[in-house]
């Protein structure tokens, strides 16, 4: 390929790349719920299966491998091609596939149904029923993913191509007005233009912090130095947060070209990626899309002949969670330790190597094209009145459908956990909702009408953060709940300042001495003042945010904290030193089964007569309950 | 450009502070003394660390949601700061609470008790209980080494040493290792410093605010050899050593003190009293006459001659280039350092003179330096394991003796050194500051090479506080250039350049530590008060200028060394007794 030297050269090449693209197009609005087969007079079929880490994970590429050699084995290569897409969304039900023009999604494919799916569907035109979706609600099978609930109410602008193209073929991304707006920025607008445009979008800063991005650009750009940097902050390190990754291995084109928008606009020739070096996929298709980016002439020196150079390379983290702050994210890029500075100093004024820097997350820059090839008043038409656009959020705990789901802001969170996700697993009740990852703050039934913006959630003590949303029901402690996020925060701090290093590892301590039943009431005094100082003296966002899970879930569950100090007693059972394991000598008939099982040696009682539980040698492991016949064993 | 002037209000006062300043210095300006620990800031030195890590000195500043670390947040114009509130004052104290709960309890055996920042901080807050404690400590190693005792687990994280150790003198042999709770300061790879580049230097224990970085102590052993009657045991005094150890017994900084020092190491019972002073001028002799033997013959067209010199008295700096400059090992003179030559001389001219056999004597430094110690140990500067100076103690090791002794230091009488080795003249007392040895070169160099006296000895341009200083003397119409560095950070600038071929001197002086020996590692605690370095320095200028003799070629009994024992500088014996060779150490 010879690099586009002008903005109309993408023209015809989008138009080129439009018809591979147009089937697929074409089935998002016109199915009308046939199925289509070869025999059946379907002159060209496309079998796209999902290709992110999650479907991998699950074998999709297998499945690839095997459709291929059934098309190579019937000759049939020229009727059908299989496109190995990025994410989906709906990993609850992975690996995808989903079958082009009737728009069949079929759901839980293995390797070993490739045959039955080729023979049937691709051969006959008849759909494989027990692949489809079952709609929960309905006991229905659902063959189109536009009329599954999870979709229905999505509203896809940063996913936008996640499972639709090609991840590693820049002429699909081309055919979605790929890298059109790269050329209208170059061509038509000054980068004060562009940066006027992000500003009236209302784009805000999806990796947490929230902050204006046009603001932030704008700083960048007015920063004085003949040399800036533009950083995409890919170290997406909230646990079971995987927006980012899931748009730089199914979208990584839109990230580049974003990047070079924003190198435009402040005046930077050279941007870094900050990846984590854990995401092997996402670094290859980003390195791809660099790479295919560089050959079209969407990078590199003068791009499409408008004198404005610019190329990206890509540096890779050891995964420290404190790396995805932008003081600390410039400070590993610079080879030095990973942890945060006082800002100001901000980037924007002095960032890598002392150089004005523009940080931005990924999912922010996947917002950017969209933003100016459709227009910033249509982004900023979405949303509430603070917070303009969509956001992703990965969805999980217990959920119907776990997954990675994009909605506009003001969405409530009722209608993200039981339309979209279906509600709660097993039909148990909802008890609570963490947003922000572990620097948010749980959320409860009160909650679920809010909706959701940046705002709304730290006015509830929670925060958006990058967008982890985990649901749990009245099985979950959130004593515990608490604990597992600080032992996420204590294992991830940098260590720098006393508050985040020492303080919380005695909240921690403290939460400990509480699920270990040796709490006491002097000991959520301590959590909640020493949370607050936490708060109010640490260093960085991690550190100023790493005590709300403590402090949301003692103001709005304190009730359960009292329990387990005043009571000794987690009504959620998952606190083990707070159950006591009794017997029932009414039902027990003396079988000494469990006691010969108690590896504690716990159990005495003679044969036939009822056995009882000495509760300092029991170690709560539940081997009795397990193994009793008689139901003779209660946990409290 | 002068920088604007902006106007704020700190607890009710309005201050006017130039645009750049931060909260902390307004607040010192208007006299609001707010608490910090982390922080230093030596100024006029380049003693700095600003980590804004430790959130002690925490203030609350209007509009803004949390609070702001008064040390590196800078003013704005109307910016209103509260420095006392009840937000304030309990964030402080629960963040020093949470310093002591991962602090051991040692204070009352940990040899900073009394001039622990920490110690002091829990004290102002009225901290009487500890409501963290009980936790788990973090993992953090002790290590002793020739100079340098490391107590980890008392470490609070403040990063000066690993500000010192990296930014100030580019040693970069301590630094953070590891993450979060489990964060120590320690050389690359937790190895033991032994083993790293640390140069014994000692700014990281003239820095650390707690006992986490404290000198060797040989107190205990001097007490022993002072109570042995069949030793004899003599001491030699560096010149930085009296210019500072009054203030650990209340005198203000710059107090001369001495004759007093004299007399209370007489009453703490050591046979002879003498001064490195002596030494340094010898010192003089031997260096002077290798500069000039270089120079000479660079003038007289030799190629092979290697220019500059470098002065070789500061134990750190040697340490300093055979860890980081291996390959430039012949350009350092290879004169010993005072100390050094004072041993030497004084375990064979001296002791032979006296008759007092080797092994009987003993020879104790008291030094305002940690690598003293180090050098001390030293295998080169032993005769048959018996080393030329058995061991070296601080100022601050000797100020903690007197006191043990019950000596009333600041009611002793002035009393004199002893001679031969107590005799000096003022080139050898201004070797404690920084440029003082080169200013001594100078007036001895001057008029060995012109043959005519010096009129003016007071070289002011290689006097000060400027990291790197030049200046040029006219000796007899040959433009002689000398540089002087203090401050490891400095003097690797200069030697990146002589190793680059961009030379512009004739002989340069280095001293590892900011200041020279009197802001030495074994000094007084400045406590971040840049003050007192400046007025120790002044007071040995003070002291040269009282002194009748003071070109190190006219202390008379150096020339009686020289007429009696090593015949004329660099002879053979002086090679053999005062000179020394450099090693490899790189890592």
């Amino acid at each position: 390929m010879k690099a586009l030297t002008r903005p109309e050269d993408l023209n015809s090449l989008r138009r080129d790349a439009a018809a591979s693209l147009s089937l697929r197009e074409k089935s998002e609005t016109q199915t009308n719920g046939q199925s289509c087969g070869l025999e059946t007079g379907t002159g060209h079929i496309q079998v796209l299966v999902c290709g992110g880490t999650g479907c991998k994970a699950s074998s999709s590429q297998l499945i690839s491998e095997k459709f291929h050699e059934l098309l190579a084995e019937k000759k049939l290569d020229a009727h059908v091609d299989i496109v190995t897409t990025g994410c989906f969304g709906f990993c609850e039900k992975g690996p995808v596939v989903k079958i082009i023009p009737d728009n069949t999604f079929y759901t839980q494919v293995t390797p070993e149904d490739v045959p039955e799916i080729f023979a049937r569907h691709i051969i006959k035109g008849e759909r494989v029923e027990r692949l489809l979706y079952t709609d929960p609600k309905t006991g229905l099978h659902v063959s189109d993913s536009k009329h599954i609930d999870f979709y229905r109410k999505q509203m896809r602008i940063a996913l936008r191509n996640c499972g639709f193209i090609d991840p590693e073929n820049i002429e699909e991304y081309i055919a979605r007005d790929g890298y059109a707006a790269l050329a209208e920025c170059l061509s038509k607008m000054s980068p004060e233009d562009v940066i006027g445009q992000i500003k009236l979008s209302g784009l805000r800063g999806r990796g947490g912090g929230g902050f204006p991005t046009g603001k932030k650009w704008e700083l960048a750009r007015k920063s004085p130095g003949d040399v800036k940097y533009v950083v995409c902050n890919a170290d997406e390190g909230d646990p079971g947060a995987f927006m980012d990754r899931s748009i730089m291995e199914g979208d990584p084109n839109s990230i580049v070209e974003a990047m070079a928008i924003c190198g435009y606009a402040i005046g930077a020739s050279h941007g870094l990626v900050y990846i984590r070096a854990e995401y092997p996929l996402a670094i290859h298709r980003l390195k791809t899309a660099i790479a295919q980016a560089r050959e079209y002439g969407f990078l590199g020196k003068n791009i499409l002949g408008s004198g404005f150079s610019f190329d990206i390379e890509i540096r890779y983290g050891a995964g420290a969670f404190v790396c995805g702050e932008e003081t600390a994210l410039i400070h590993s890029m610079e080879g030095c330790r990973g942890e945060p500075t006082m800002k100001p100093p901000f980037p924007a004024e002095a960032g890598y190597l002392g150089k004005p820097t523009n940080v931005n997350n990924v999912e922010t820059f996947a917002n950017i094209p969209a933003i100016l090839t459709r227009g910033a008043e249509w982004f900023a038409s979405i949303g509430t009145e603070k917070s303009k656009g969509t956001k992703v959020f990965a969805l999980a705990g217990k959920i119907n459908n776990v997954g990675l789901i994009e909605v506009p802001m003001g969405t409530t969170l009722r209608e993200v956990i039981y339309d979209i996700g279906g509600g709660i697993k097993d039909g148990r009740k909802f008890k609570a909702v963490q947003t922000g990852g572990p620097s948010g703050g749980c959320l409860t039934e009160k909650h679920l009408d809010i909706p959701i913006d940046f705002d709304n959630l730290l006015a509830e003590g929670s925060m958006m953060g990058s967008g982890g949303m985990i649901v749990m029901d009245e099985d979950d402690c959130m004593v515990s709940v608490a604990r597992f996020y600080l032992e996420f925060t204590v294992e991830e701090s940098c260590g720098k300042c006393t508050p985040c290093r020492i303080g919380n590892k005695r909240l921690l301590e403290t939460l400990d001495k509480i699920t270990s039943g040796k709490g006491t009431e002097e000991d959520l005094k301590t959590l909640s003042t020493l949370g607050k100082v936490i708060k109010d003296t640490a260093l960085c966002g991690l550190g100023q945010t790493s005590p709300n899970p403590v402090l949301s879930t003692l103001r709005h569950f304190h009730e359960e904290y009292e329990e387990h100090v005043r009571d000794h007693k987690c009504r959620a059972r998952q606190c083990k030193a707070l159950l006591t394991y009794s017997i029932d000598s009414k039902l027990c008939i003396g079988c000494h089964l469990c006691a010969r099982n108690c590896p504690a040696e716990a159990i005495i009682g003679d044969v036939r007569k009822p056995h009882i539980i000495n509760p300092a040698k029991c170690i709560r492991c539940g081997m009795c309950l397990a193994r009793c016949k008689f139901k003779a064993i209660s946990v409290n | 450009m002068e920088p604007r002037q902006i106007t704020l209000q700190i607890d009710h006062h309005f201050v006017t502070v130039p645009e750049g300043t931060t909260i902390l210095d307004a607040a010192q300006k208007i006299g609001i003394d707010i608490p910090t620990l982390c922080h230093i800031d030596l100024k006029g030195t380049c003693i700095r660390n600003t980590p804004a890590s430790c959130r002690i000195c925490v203030v609350e500043v209007e509009g803004r949601k949390n609070l702001a670390p008064a040390c590196a947040t800078k003013c704005s114009d109307g910016m209103v700061v509260r420095t006392s509130t009840l937000r304030v004052m309990n964030a402080r104290k629960v963040v020093a609470e949470l310093i002591l709960s991962d602090h051991p309890n040692e204070c009352l055996t940990c040899p900073k008790a009394g001039s622990c920042d920490l110690q002091s901080l829990a004290l102002r807050f009225n901290i009487r209980e500890m409501p963290f404690n009980g936790g788990e400590l973090s993992p953090r190693k002790r290590e002793y080494t020739a100079s340098i005792v490391r107590n980890m687990d008392k470490c609070i994280f403040c990063r000066r040493c690993e500000s010192v150790c990296n930014e100030v003198q580019t040693v970069g042999a301590l630094g953070a290792i590891r993450r979060g709770f489990n964060t120590t300061i320690a050389p690359a790879f937790d190895k033991m410093m032994s083993e790293s580049e640390c140069t014994y230097c000692g700014q990281c224990v003239a820095v650390c605010p707690v006992g986490a970085l404290t000198e060797r102590d040989h107190t205990n052993r001097l007490v022993e050899d002072l109570a042995d009657p069949e030793k004899t045991v003599i001491v030699q005094t560096a010149p930085a050593v009296r210019a500072a150890i009054g203030e650990e017994f209340g005198l203000p900084a710059g107090t001369l003190a001495t004759g007093k020092m004299v007399a209370a190491l007489r009453e703490l019972g050591f046979d002879y009293v003498f001064d490195t002073d002596f030494a340094a001028d010898l010192t003089i002799m031997e260096e002077g006459a290798e500069m000039l033997d270089r120079l000479t013959r660079y003038l007289g067209g030799d190629k092979e001659v290697r220019l500059p010199i470098l002065t070789s008295c500061c134990p750190a700096w040697v340490n300093f280039f055979e860890h980081q400059f291996p390959d430039m090992l012949d350009i350092p003179s290879t004169a010993r350092s005072p100390q050094q030559m004072f041993g030497s001389i004084a375990k064979t001219w001296w002791a032979e003179k006296t008759g007092i056999p080797r092994e009987k004597l003993v020879v104790v430094s008291i030094m305002p330096c940690l690598a003293k110690k180090y050098e001390c140990d030293r295998d080169e500067f032993k005769t048959g394991g018996n080393p030329d100076v058995d061991y070296s103690i601080t100022t601050r090791e000797l100020a903690r003796l007197i006191k043990r002794a019950n000596i009333s230091f600041t009611l002793l009488p002035d009393m004199e050194f002893d001679m031969p080795l107590g005799a000096s003249t003022g080139a050898g007392v201004i070797f404690g500051a920084t440029g003082g040895v080169m200013e001594a070169a100078l007036r001895t160099v001057y008029e060995l090479y012109t043959g005519k006296p010096l009129g003016n000895v007071n070289f002011q341009a290689v006097r000060g506080m400027a990291g790197v200083r030049r200046a040029s003397v006219d000796l007899d119409g040959f433009e002689l250039k000398v540089g002087i560095a203090h401050g490891l950070g400095n003097a690797r600038h200069l030697l990146e350049d002589i190793r680059h071929g961009r030379n512009e001197y004739h002989a340069i002086e280095i001293m590892a530590c900011p200041g020279g020996c009197i802001g030495g590692g074994g000094q007084p605690l400045h406590h971040g008060h840049s003050e007192v370095l400046y007025a120790r320095a002044n007071a040995l200028y003070k002291e040269d200028a009282g002194k009748t003799l003071r070109k190190s070629h006219e202390n008379p009994y150096i020339k009686m060394l020289y007429q009696e024992f090593l015949g004329k500088p660099m002879s053979e014996k002086a090679e053999q007794l005062l000179h020394t060779h450099y090693f490899n150490k790189s890592c």
